[in-house]
């Protein structure tokens, strides 16, 4: 297909909004080619989602300037209902689906068809069927959204787009909580939706993903258009992208370091957990893990293998029934029965899910970083505002959260810029083994590479380190050694300097030799 | 900006601190101008009678207990719990404490520790219903509402059964008289003095606080203002309450209430647990993760909330002489609203003591103005539910509109008016907006 061909499905034109005291894009155009797919790259706070809510209607015409032309006609849509209307739907990265309700109840969700003022359901369900086939999606319509995965989720949102004769679909971050093989499929889809004439626009920190599938990517920085890139024609790959995105060339996306290891000082033996809920179903079997000091340790699993599992369930038995096994600290065994005991004994762990287990959002930055270990800063029971005060304050600059002061919410950060916090809230519990469950998630390139900086700081001050990640480049570049587990069992421990992404995807995806002649 | 709009925002800022308002305390702010304005208006209105000393001693005495529910209920609301039982326990041990003294001839000091003792018991009974089964605390109180208002009855025979004279002391009873006549309540004008020199103190120690975390306070002139207008009022208030008619002073239970006040505005603002209260109600999840036993949390905190309920209700009978089975229906109505016009959100994890007792304050003083007004109890109730809908709602829109409040937006600080790019929140999540609609007061 030449690009003479097609026309341009959308454009908009010299975008300006502003917040209070704020001006969060200036002067952005972009125009995206009919059957395209269109990416947005830019760090966490550019203004990607800001150009897409002016563009879906949730900030209303008139609440910014610029022009928006669709298909040819200038619109000005005053809420989401009226940018659907003319074919724009937008799939956010919280998806927004009512988990009570069935596939079909969902995907006609505010759109229902009627008969006499009820609702079909035998239109609405023989609808379903034909849109679901049309993602991929096998299951039952009549499924509750809670009894499936994410990855099935997420295709249930397209689902219901489709079922608004979408033309333009806007997917923030589609694949960030997804695995590997349903990010494949989701690409697979998106790219034979493109094939049918329906463009896309997509958001995503995965470059990787966006070199595969997108025809051109604009880049947007602190709020203005840098450049659009036309993928075939300009050569781009990840580091054109994110040379791009920062303004600067990153000579390498991980830090140096060289690393001093020393002896084994945690071991978790024969660790046994069962599912809190479904008693019958083993989430941890008989795994075994040795942390060295200094070390960084990489868990390396797809989604639902057990690494969370694991890792909670071994910081004061946060997850699941506990069965059997044991945790040695120091070479004397310990027993962590519950969360504040795991602090006491030195653990920390930084949650996979932010804002739903790592932070409370009303709070602010100061109370914090000292809330996991607010003995530290207390005379008796009572808390000292000074202290707590200046030592989350050197946080901060140590951090480098980019904050005017502690005493703002961690609700206005960027993701980040949180994630720092999280961090800091951690270190200030002055813990010998961190596990830090996806650091880097929904992080922009900038704070990657500073939070990979962060972590190998940790581990230099002879503090053990597990990692757990989807991304196999990111354990492959940061840590020492590396565990595969498969179905709750550990599959393989590897030397990261012996490893390779398929030989650890082959550990990923298929039991032990060994485990299986048992 | 140019340099005098600058310098009078500046001016604007630094003038709110005199209101303690800090940085985040704009809710706060918002709601003690109200209670000026609303006693400014019936001071007005009923001539004088407002803050007469008659009726501020009778104003304490009546609404003290109502404000000692609310203290309890804050810290019920900010776990993200409600307490519907506390007018039902307040009868409860109301009876049981009359009944002890009128029948068993228990001496009223013990009384008082038995009645304390059956808030620790139903307290316990409600929060291991709470904590430890997880019954939502609505079902478990509401359960509570009938339970205990049905006790009452049962042990009372639906009887009214009076107290002795020791005991009315804590509901009925002033500060008393002693050394020479100066024609005021000398205990009064000490404790009035006491408190005029503890604004003084607490104002420089703040500013001592301050410069040890190397932030830089207000200007001496900001300092100076709010210890002058605050002593003021306190000297103001003593006079009125010690140069009352002979034999009335201070009330004792406005004793208690602020006894209370100081104790949980400190537990709540500087101490590890009540830390975990408000980490527990922000996000309970998180909270476990950073080692809160949040199960001990709620259990402590509905377990302190029938304790409060059972002295509300022992100061309550004493100030009636009498306990009854009609006592305390629709306190915690009461108690709940001060709350939320305090500032507190539904959703939990946002709310203070000082700002529920303002709140209650604007209930008590609209109550009492209204009746010296001569308005009836039917078209009472009528308004004060406005004013709890228009308080709330006009915070929760003020919030959706991305302004703190109507003082506050008059009054807003640098931090709105600057906003680096990139780092606050430029980009504005769909997932964020239902909570901006909740009425928020930052914890302090």
């Amino acid at each position: 297909m030449s690009m003479s061909t097609n026309h341009t499905i959308l454009e908009m034109r010299s975008i300006t909004k502003e917040f209070p005291g704020v001006k969060a894009l200036s002067d952005v155009s972009i125009s995206v080619l009919a059957g395209q797919i269109h990416a947005i790259c830019g760090e966490n706070g550019a203004g990607k989602s800001t150009l897409m809510n002016v563009l879906s209607g949730v900030h209303p015409s008139g609440t910014y300037t610029g022009d928006i032309i669709f298909q040819g006609e200038s619109v000005h849509f005053k809420d989401i209902r009226s940018s659907e209307a003319a074919g724009i739907v937008i799939i956010h990265q919280e998806l927004a689906l009512i988990p009570e309700l069935s596939i079909t109840e969902n995907i006609f969700l505010g759109n229902e068809p009627t008969k006499h003022g009820a609702i079909d359901w035998v239109t609405a369900k023989k609808s379903a069927l034909e849109l679901l086939a049309r993602v991929g999606l096998e299951d039952d319509p009549d499924t509750q959204i809670k009894h499936i995965g994410v990855g099935k989720q997420q295709l249930v949102e397209i689902a219901k787009a489709l079922s608004k004769s979408v033309k333009l679909l806007i997917l923030d971050e589609p694949t960030a909580a997804l695995n590997e093989a349903d990010s494949a499929h989701l690409l697979d889809l998106i790219r034979g939706l493109k094939r049918k004439g329906i463009s896309s626009i997509m958001i995503s920190h995965k470059l990787n993903e966006i070199e595969q599938v997108a025809d051109s990517i604009t880049i947007i920085r602190d709020g203005r258009t840098i450049e659009t890139l036309n993928v075939r024609e300009d050569g781009v790959n990840e580091d054109r992208i994110i040379r791009g995105m920062v303004g600067r060339s990153l000579e390498s996306r991980f830090p140096d370091r060289t690393p001093h290891i020393g002896e084994v000082f945690f071991e978790v033996r024969d660790w046994n957990v069962q599912h809190p809920q479904a008693t019958e179903r083993m989430v941890v079997k008989n795994s075994t893990i040795t942390v060295r000091r200094g070390e960084i340790v990489g868990l390396a699993g797809l989604m639902g293998a057990g690494r969370t599992e694991l890792a909670m369930s071994i910081f004061g038995r946060s997850y699941g029934n506990f069965i059997s096994g044991q945790i040695f600290k120091d070479g004397a065994e310990i027993h962590l029965r519950n969360v504040s005991e795991a602090i006491d004994q030195g653990l920390a762990y930084v949650s996979e899910d932010r804002k739903a287990l790592g932070l409370n959002l009303i709070d602010d930055i100061k109370r914090s970083i000292v809330s996991a270990k607010l003995t530290k800063i207390s005379v008796g029971q009572v808390v000292s505002a000074t202290k707590e005060y200046q030592l989350s304050e050197a946080y901060r600059k140590s951090l480098r959260i980019k904050t005017p002061s502690v005493d703002y919410g961690v609700r206005k950060l960027s993701g980040g810029n949180q994630q720092k916090v999280v961090l800091a809230k951690w270190m200030f519990s002055d813990p010998d083994l961190l596990i830090l469950d996806e650091p880097t998630r929904g992080i922009d390139v900038g704070a990657k590479y500073e939070i990979y900086g962060i972590i190998q700081a940790l581990a230099a001050q002879g503090k053990g380190v597990i990692m757990i990640s989807s991304e196999l480049p990111e354990l492959l570049g940061l840590t020492d050694r590396i565990y595969t587990i498969f179905e709750g069992a550990i599959t393989d421990c590897i030397q990261t300097n012996k490893a390779d992404p398929e030989t650890l995807m082959k550990s990923m995806t298929s039991a032990k030799k060994k485990v299986q002649s048992k | 900006m140019s340099e005098a709009t600058g310098r009078a925002k500046a001016g604007f800022k630094d003038l709110k601190k005199i209101f303690g308002g800090g940085q985040s305390d704009v809710r706060q702010f918002g709601i003690l101008f109200s209670l000026i304005a609303i006693i400014a208006l019936f001071q007005f209105l009923t001539d004088g009678l407002t803050l007469s000393s008659g009726n501020l001693v009778n104003l304490v005495s009546q609404y003290s207990y109502i404000l000692i529910l609310a203290i309890g209920m804050v810290m019920v609301i900010i776990c993200g719990h409600i307490d519907l039982s506390v007018g039902s326990i307040a009868a409860f041990t109301g009876i049981v404490v009359a009944i002890s003294m009128n029948s068993w001839h228990l001496p009223w000091p013990l009384a008082i520790l038995l009645g304390i003792g059956v808030g620790v018991v139903i307290g316990a009974w409600q929060g291991f219903w709470v904590a430890y089964i997880g019954v939502p605390a609505f079902i478990v109180t509401l359960a509570g509402m009938l339970i205990f208002r049905g006790g009452n009855q049962v042990i009372g025979n639906a009887n009214t059964v009076p107290v002795p004279q020791g005991f009315t002391t804590i509901g009925a009873g002033y500060l008393p008289e002693i050394g020479p006549n100066t024609g005021y309540n000398n205990l009064t004008l000490l404790l009035g003095l006491i408190v005029a020199l503890a604004v003084v103190l607490k104002e420089w120690r703040a500013r001592r606080v301050q410069e040890g975390m190397g932030s830089t306070p207000a200007p001496m002139w900001v300092s100076v203002l709010k210890v002058v207008l605050l002593d003021a009022v306190v000297i103001y208030a003593t006079m009125l309450f010690a140069g009352g008619r002979t034999g009335t002073s201070f009330p004792v239970s406005g004793i208690i209430l602020g006894v209370l006040v100081l104790l949980y505005s400190f537990i709540t603002r500087n101490t590890i647990f009540g830390r975990h209260i408000y980490a527990v109600g922000g996000n309970r999840l998180a909270a476990e993760l950073s080692g809160v036993k949040s199960k001990r949390v709620n259990f402590m905190v509905m377990m302190n909330m029938s304790i409060l309920a059972s002295l509300a209700g022992m100061i309550f009978v004493a100030r009636s002489v009498a306990s009854g089975p009609q006592d305390g229906i629709g306190w915690e109505l009461d108690a709940i609203a001060a709350v939320f016009i305090g500032g507190a959100a539904v959703s939990g994890g946002i709310g203070t003591v000082t700002g529920s007792i303002i709140g209650g304050l604007v209930m008590a003083v609209l109550n009492n103005g209204l009746q010296l007004e001569g308005v009836g109890a039917d078209k009472v109730q009528i308004i004060k539910g406005m004013v709890l809908l228009i308080a709330v709602g006009v915070d929760v829109w003020n919030k959706s509109q991305g302004r703190p409040s109507i003082t506050g937006f008059l009054m807003r600080d640098r931090k709105t008016l600057v906003r680096e790019p990139g780092e606050t929140t430029g980009e504005v999540p769909l997932s964020d907006t239902p909570d901006a609609t909740r009425p928020l007061v930052p914890a302090p």
